[in-house]
């Protein structure tokens, strides 16, 4: 087992050191998807690219949004727009475990005395009609990553298999640095000229977004953003495959995604407004998840989806 | 004379996995040794997180070569028969043999099948068990397509015998066996080699794993115990908790912590639940005053600083979590203390229960309804048993229960009585879930009992009517716990209570019936159309449901009634009689039945009585009459049957009242003592005399002993 390093002093060492890690392993550095997302996995890097035969290793940092936990800045562990770090690596490689821990160990925690367990934890996404087996992984009983070995993504057999891993960010952090509410955590270098917490970057937002998601956005305009990006989604992909402009094959894939992706926030904020009941909840999982799977069987006919020309 | 030792490595299994996977790893291994003609002395299953283990003992060292004769076809007939004999057995010409025989001469071939060693079958066995290994859920990974339930590592598989070890050569898709394994994920030091099951056990032990999960979970639960008792306290017991714990550690370090005192003030319940659930933490409580304290967690790792860093974080985790329990909790009390219970009511009008049954809302006006008419017959007060019903469930939109499903009622509990409401009420609200299995116990206050009733009444039929009954091993609605709760209500608190009725009852509470036929009435076109459909649709179920579900019902009982020794030919007996849909008649009079058949005089009886039936029934079918009537002991000529024109009368004046008084045991005595008059009777007397008054007047004498049994039970139905 590699040597632990000293321990991080703000929110973005811990973000560096696992970049460098990562990138340290083969991983592409990718920079966040420019799109509203409720978790890392939504990122076409993961969602897509976990598809198909190709080989594919990306790291990168997602911002994520769920309207829902918004609590105005006010709890120590809960917020609407959080950091994950996502890891994909396909096919998942024989030692994503011990990988995985060098990560740990990268960002200052110390194998010899903490406790970490690997706690069954299958993981389902309805909304992408995807899901994997693996854990949750404990450090001394705290939840600090899942782990993921991906077998279906949008209803298509992953051969091979990617592994995927999910770092909550601000909680590990907040762990790490030993910090109790996520607004003091240093989110700069503390000795730094103008030392930043990660309550003056985003504690601001943190309420305006939670009183926005839960009174304002407009839940009839959210419906119809809705609507326009399912059928915004399939009608892109009922499009040709040959553009008729150039005679080549374009599958567009990804800027359908972008509308699921839309679809899937928008469902979110409607959730959070508190609109939708328990069985309408169902039907609009199910209508995102169509759009997903019309997305993948797209996917898998582009050129980085495995299609041979 | 050979062991075996087999160990599949792989990345973490869940813990609610291992046991059973061990137990399956023997199972498909011996079964497929055994098959193959080998022997083995002993099996012993083995698993950690990381390892399932098999060692087994006294493997012989090759399964014997058999021999066997074959007869093929008879000498010169076809050669394409002949060809497929010798390719079926796998021998050439010169090897067949002539023999002479009765019916001609037959070539016969010896088919021997070769003894083959131990190591060549352990490693077909166990490639095969590999492949088809039944994990409740498997997975693939990297790029093969071998399927295990996280990634499969390494396979160590050795004989060993007096000669040394020998590796069992097995390759699955790039996976070789070998001889070594490894220890603690993190204190277990470099991989080593092992030579026996003794040596790996003792290896790993010193590699900081303890094989064992029983051995682990003795270690967990001693340590737990010996470091609550040192400071005057005791650990809730949980085996459930206990198993799964044992399956997340190889090596499992018992530490103890505190509970901040901001939290003392949750429910225990809560406490414990929320520790259990999202932790996997023991309770520690104060037996004296009954307070939950502190609490163990278990972890995988020994450090120099003995646990303090784990410990830390262990707690700081648990503090996050109660401080959510805490904010639900107050702000729960605060809405049950404020606006009452009612305002958690009305918000489950938006929560279906089921999408042909409506919404929770529907279904507690329609629980309140019944339990309503139910009251007197249980004994409840009426306006309790109504309110209780319509608060019972309010708690469902609690935001503890959201959290923490598993304390449904429970918390309503604690709300109704955060919100003043009468103790009885307060009781329902957990109570009315009872009895959940067998061995729960049933509410005893008569409002809890009437809700509990009315919630299971109201979930039977509902699922009746929508045809979604329970089918062979598939009970989703868990229906069948349902009934048996319906019966245990009934027959432990002794509810008079015509069960068809109630489900009539809840029928028309359920489809309305009345209102959509005057809607109908009012409505026209296709709208008219529809809504006489529903209504037909709906008379149709009332039609068949309420029987329908009896017999359910009735098959509940018989399962109920086996465990206290009832048979079930007894409870058919009685199920034929009228009124069997008051259960708790029913179950009286079955035992009572079955007291009375385990004596020699009720066996007889039964005996007599089926002799009885039958001349008669013979007799009536050949007469093409019906001998019911006018038995006069003026005609009898023997004396035995004079007497027992006598005890006919002597027990008809018992039976008679008794029954109507439900005096089943006395009833059935004097039923009894119709034995010895029935069988001195047959013994003496032909009932087809060649005189045709003597003998319809001893048919119609045979008629009164089916007479006065009938109003028993239905002896047909008995066996034997």
């Amino acid at each position: 087992m590699a040597d632990t390093l000293p321990k991080p002093r703000s929110f973005q060492e811990i973000i560096l050191r696992l970049q460098t890690y990562w990138a340290s392993k083969g991983c592409a550095i990718l920079q966040p998807y420019d799109m509203e997302v409720g978790a890392g996995t939504f990122h076409p890097a993961t969602t897509l690219r976990a598809l198909g035969s190709k080989s594919w290793a990306a790291a990168y940092v997602q911002p994520s949004r769920r309207p829902t936990d918004g609590r105005y800045g006010e709890n120590p562990n809960r917020l609407q727009h959080y950091y994950q770090y996502q890891v994909i690596i396909k096919p998942s490689p024989p030692d994503l475990q011990a990988l995985y821990l060098g990560s740990l160990q990268a960002i200052g925690i110390d194998m010899e005395l903490h406790d970490v367990r690997f706690v069954e934890d299958d993981w389902e996404s309805p909304t992408l009609g995807a899901w994997g087996l693996g854990w949750e992984v404990w450090c001394d009983g705290m939840e600090v990553s899942q782990f993921t070995y991906f077998q279906q993504v949008g209803g298509h057999d992953c051969t091979p298999v990617s592994g995927e891993l999910t770092y909550g960010l601000e909680r590990l952090a907040m762990y790490v640095l030993g910090v109790d509410h996520v607004m003091e955590m240093p989110f700069n270098d503390p000795q730094s000229p103008s030392p930043l917490t990660y309550g003056d970057v985003f504690k601001q937002t943190e309420e305006e977004y939670s009183r926005f998601n839960f009174d304002v956005a407009d839940t009839e305009v959210l419906l119809r953003h809705f609507e326009e990006a399912e059928a915004e989604c399939a009608s892109i992909l009922a499009q040709e495959q040959i553009d008729p402009k150039n005679g080549k094959r374009i599958v567009m894939a990804h800027p359908a995604y972008d509308q699921c992706i839309k679809a899937s926030h928008m469902f979110n904020l409607l959730d959070a407004r508190g609109v939708i009941s328990v069985t309408e909840r169902q039907a609009y999982i199910g209508r995102v998840r169509a759009l997903a799977k019309m997305c993948a069987d797209a996917f898998v006919q582009t050129d980085a989806g495995g299609h041979a020309a | 004379m050979a062991d075996l030792l087999i160990e599949l490595f792989s990345e973490e299994i869940p813990a609610r996995m291992q046991t059973r996977a061990a137990e399956d790893l023997k199972k498909l291994v011996t079964d497929g040794l055994v098959e193959a003609g080998l022997t083995y002395a002993g099996a012993k299953a083995l698993s950690t997180p990381r390892r399932l283990t098999l060692a087994l003992e006294g493997l012989s060292a090759n399964s014997p070569t058999l021999r066997e004769e074959r007869r093929g076809p008879k000498v010169g007939a076809p050669e394409k028969a002949l060809e497929g004999f010798m390719r079926g057995a796998g021998v050439t010409r010169d090897q067949l043999e002539e023999r002479e025989e009765k019916k001609g001469s037959f070539y016969y071939a010896t088919v021997v099948t070769e003894g083959r060693p131990a190591t060549t079958i352990a490693a077909e066995v166990l490639e095969k068990t590999i492949r088809n290994f039944p994990w409740p859920k498997s997975m693939r990974w990297g790029a093969g397509s071998l399927r295990w339930v996280r990634p499969l590592h390494r396979i160590t598989c050795i004989l060993t015998d007096e000669n040394g070890t020998e590796i069992v050569p097995v390759d699955i898709d790039g996976i070789t066996s070998g001889q070594t394994t490894e220890g603690h994920r993190f204190m277990g030091g470099a991989p080593f080699e092992v030579t026996s099951f003794e040596d790996y056990e003792a290896k790993l032990k010193k590699a900081h794993v303890i094989l064992n999960a029983e051995e682990r979970a003795e270690i967990i639960w001693n340590d737990a115990t010996n470091m609550a008792f040192a400071q005057g306290l005791e650990v809730v017991e949980d085996k459930g908790l206990l198993r799964e714990v044992a399956g997340l550690a190889e090596w499992p370090v018992v530490l103890m912590g505190d509970i901040a005192d901001d939290f003392l003030g949750l429910p225990p319940e809560v406490l414990q639940t929320s520790m259990k659930e999202h932790q996997k933490f023991f309770s520690v409580r104060n037996p004296k005053t009954g307070r939950i304290e502190k609490f163990i967690t278990v972890s995988n790792m020994e450090t120099k600083d003995n646990g303090a860093t784990i410990l830390a974080g262990n707690q700081k985790v648990l503090a996050a979590r109660l401080a959510d329990a805490k904010f639900f909790w107050e702000n729960d009390l605060r809405v049950a203390k404020s606006e009452g219970l009612t305002a958690w009511t009305a918000r489950l009008s938006n929560v279906t229960f089921h999408r042909e049954l409506g919404s929770q809302s529907e279904r507690i006006a329609r629980i309140a309804t019944l339990a309503k008419e139910l009251a007197p017959t249980v004994g409840a007060d009426t306006a309790l048993a109504e309110q209780a019903a319509q608060v019972a469930k309010a708690d469902l939109s609690s935001e503890m229960v959201y959290e923490f499903p598993e304390l449904q009622g429970l918390m309503g509990r604690y709300y109704a009585e955060a919100a003043g409401l009468p103790t009885e009420v307060a009781n329902a609200c957990e109570a009315h879930y009872s009895p959940l299995g067998p061995s729960d116990d049933v509410p005893t206050e008569a409002v809890s009992a009437t809700v509990a009733l009315a919630d299971k009444l109201d979930t039977l039929t509902g699922f009746w009517a929508i045809d979604e009954k329970p089918t062979g091993s598939k009970d989703p609605y868990a229906l069948r716990r349902a009934a048996l709760g319906v019966i245990r209500l009934i027959v432990e608190n002794k509810v008079r209570l015509s069960l068809k009725q109630a489900v009539e009852s809840a029928l028309s509470t359920l489809l309305k019936v009345e209102e959509w036929e005057a809607a109908a009435k009012g409505a026209s076109g296709d709208e008219a159309k529809q809504l006489e459909h529903q209504v037909q649709h709906a008379k149709k179920i009332i039609a068949t449901v309420p029987s329908d579900l009896l017999s359910f019902f009735h098959d509940r009982l018989k399962v109920f009634l086996k465990d206290d020794g009832v048979r079930h030919d007894v409870i058919d007996a009685c199920i034929a009689m009228e009124g069997n849909d008051d259960l708790l008649r029913l179950v009286s009079r079955a035992r009572a039945l079955n007291t009375v058949l385990a004596t020699e005089d009720g066996q007889n009886l039964v005996q007599g009585f089926k002799r009885a039936n039958n001349i008669l029934s013979q007799a009536e079918e050949k007469d093409g009459v019906e001998y019911s009537y006018g038995a006069d002991v003026k005609f009898a000529e023997d004396d035995s049957e004079k007497a027992l024109f006598a005890a006919l009368d002597t027990a008809e004046a018992v039976i008679t009242p008794a029954m109507s008084s439900e005096d089943y045991a006395a009833a059935m005595e004097a039923m009894a003592s119709l034995r010895a008059p029935i069988d001195a009777f047959f013994e003496a007397v032909q009932v087809n005399s060649d005189n045709q008054v003597v003998r319809r007047n001893r048919l119609n004498l045979l008629s009164r002993i089916r007479q006065i049994c009938s109003q028993v039970a239905d002896l047909t139905k008995v066996e034997g």
